[in-house]
């Protein structure tokens, strides 16, 4: 027994034959299978813009995120000098996972980038193949006897079949890779949404199931250290930001005695 | 003999090339029977970069079915537990 080679051997070889079956007349035979192969090159075009389409969504998500770090650090500057700083700490939560998040999707639109370009080449060895075939079918047809014609036809069509083959599966692969991306920058859309605040004195102290989900996402050393930053950078908050990476340790822990205040 | 590599493309190599690519497939199934991510990674290289190295690479318009196909070279170690097992790639 072999392993997966031999498992997709056969099912290339199932396939094409299952194919040849259908028409007895070689000549008949030819023909319908040169058919279904431009049948099924139009598939692959298909398939290389679905992967361009999510990849162009991955894109517009990309800027819009970047739009968003933007303002939420905006926003955390205004809300830090009007003195709320609570307000400051969850616009910078948000920053820190808007900025996660980018660097994920940054990851996926260059993965979505190598499928494509994967596709692409596959297609065009495709497109050889069959403009192969298209030759190779004449010839048969004018110098071969029905059965060694059969064999030919086989021969040749296998070769077809195979490539086409091979571009299925590269396609199942980049159309499972962009599912998942899909369901992910769902998910990233809504924070997104959410994670902007477009009335500044909107958010009071209540906090919804996103903040709390956004505390937890977000790396809190890292979101202590902006604001120790952007405090410093403002003239607020004493003097040196130096002794406050030395205390995130216990800072956020004990910053979240509010937690349980809700209305 | 003629190798696909999923995704890329079809190498002819010779007939004596085959015990070593039976070898080499040898070492990918026992590197994923032994949950051996790193062994995998390093054995499915050894494996491709035998057919491309040896092989002949098949012209584009050349219609010609191969004996053996390898999966695509970005095959994931999960994707590999499914893949390779039983024997190897030749059969007995």
């Amino acid at each position: 027994m072999a392993g997966l080679t031999g498992r997709m051997s056969t099912v290339v070889k199932a396939k094409v034959s299952k194919l040849l079956d259908r028409a007895e007349d070689p000549a008949e035979t030819l023909d319908y299978s040169y058919q279904k192969q431009v049948e099924q090159l139009q598939n692959v075009k298909k398939g290389i813009a679905d992967v361009v389409t999510a990849k162009k969504r991955l894109q517009m998500q990309e800027k819009s995120l970047q739009q968003s770090v933007v303002k939420l650090d905006t926003q955390a500057r205004q809300a830090l000098s009007a003195g709320n700083e609570d307000l400051a700490r969850t616009a910078l939560e948000r920053k820190n996972v808007a900025q996660t998040e980018l660097q994920g999707l940054d990851g996926q639109v260059s993965e979505l980038e190598s499928q494509q370009q994967k596709l692409t080449d596959s297609e065009q060895k495709l497109r050889a193949k069959i403009e192969a075939f298209r030759t190779k079918k004449e010839v048969i047809k004018a110098q071969y006897s029905a059965a060694e014609a059969q064999v030919r036809i086989s021969e040749a069509a296998t070769g077809v079949g195979e490539q086409m083959a091979d571009v299925g599966l590269a396609m199942q692969r980049a159309v499972d890779k962009t599912e998942n991306m899909k369901a992910r920058a769902d998910a990233v859309s809504e924070l997104e949404q959410a994670g902007t605040f477009d009335d500044i004195t909107a958010l009071g102290s209540g906090e919804d199931d996103i903040d709390r989900q956004l505390k937890q996402l977000s790396s809190q050393p890292a979101v202590d250290d902006d604001l120790a930053k952007l405090k410093s950078e403002l003239g607020k908050g004493g003097a040196a930001p130096a002794p406050q990476i030395a205390a995130s340790g216990g800072a956020g822990e004990a910053g979240r005695t509010d937690e349980s205040g809700q209305a | 003999m003629i190798v696909r590599i999923s995704g890329e493309d079809q190498y002819r190599l010779a007939d004596e090339d085959s015990a070593e690519l039976n070898e080499l497939d040898i070492a990918v199934i026992s590197a994923c029977e032994g949950g051996d991510e790193k062994g995998y990674a390093d054995a499915f290289a050894a494996l491709l970069d035998f057919v491309r190295s040896h092989g002949e690479r098949v012209p584009d318009d050349e219609l010609a079915g191969s004996d053996l196909i390898l999966p695509p070279p970005d095959l994931s170690f999960d994707e590999a537990q499914v893949a390779f097992s039983g024997d190897g790639l030749i059969p007995d």
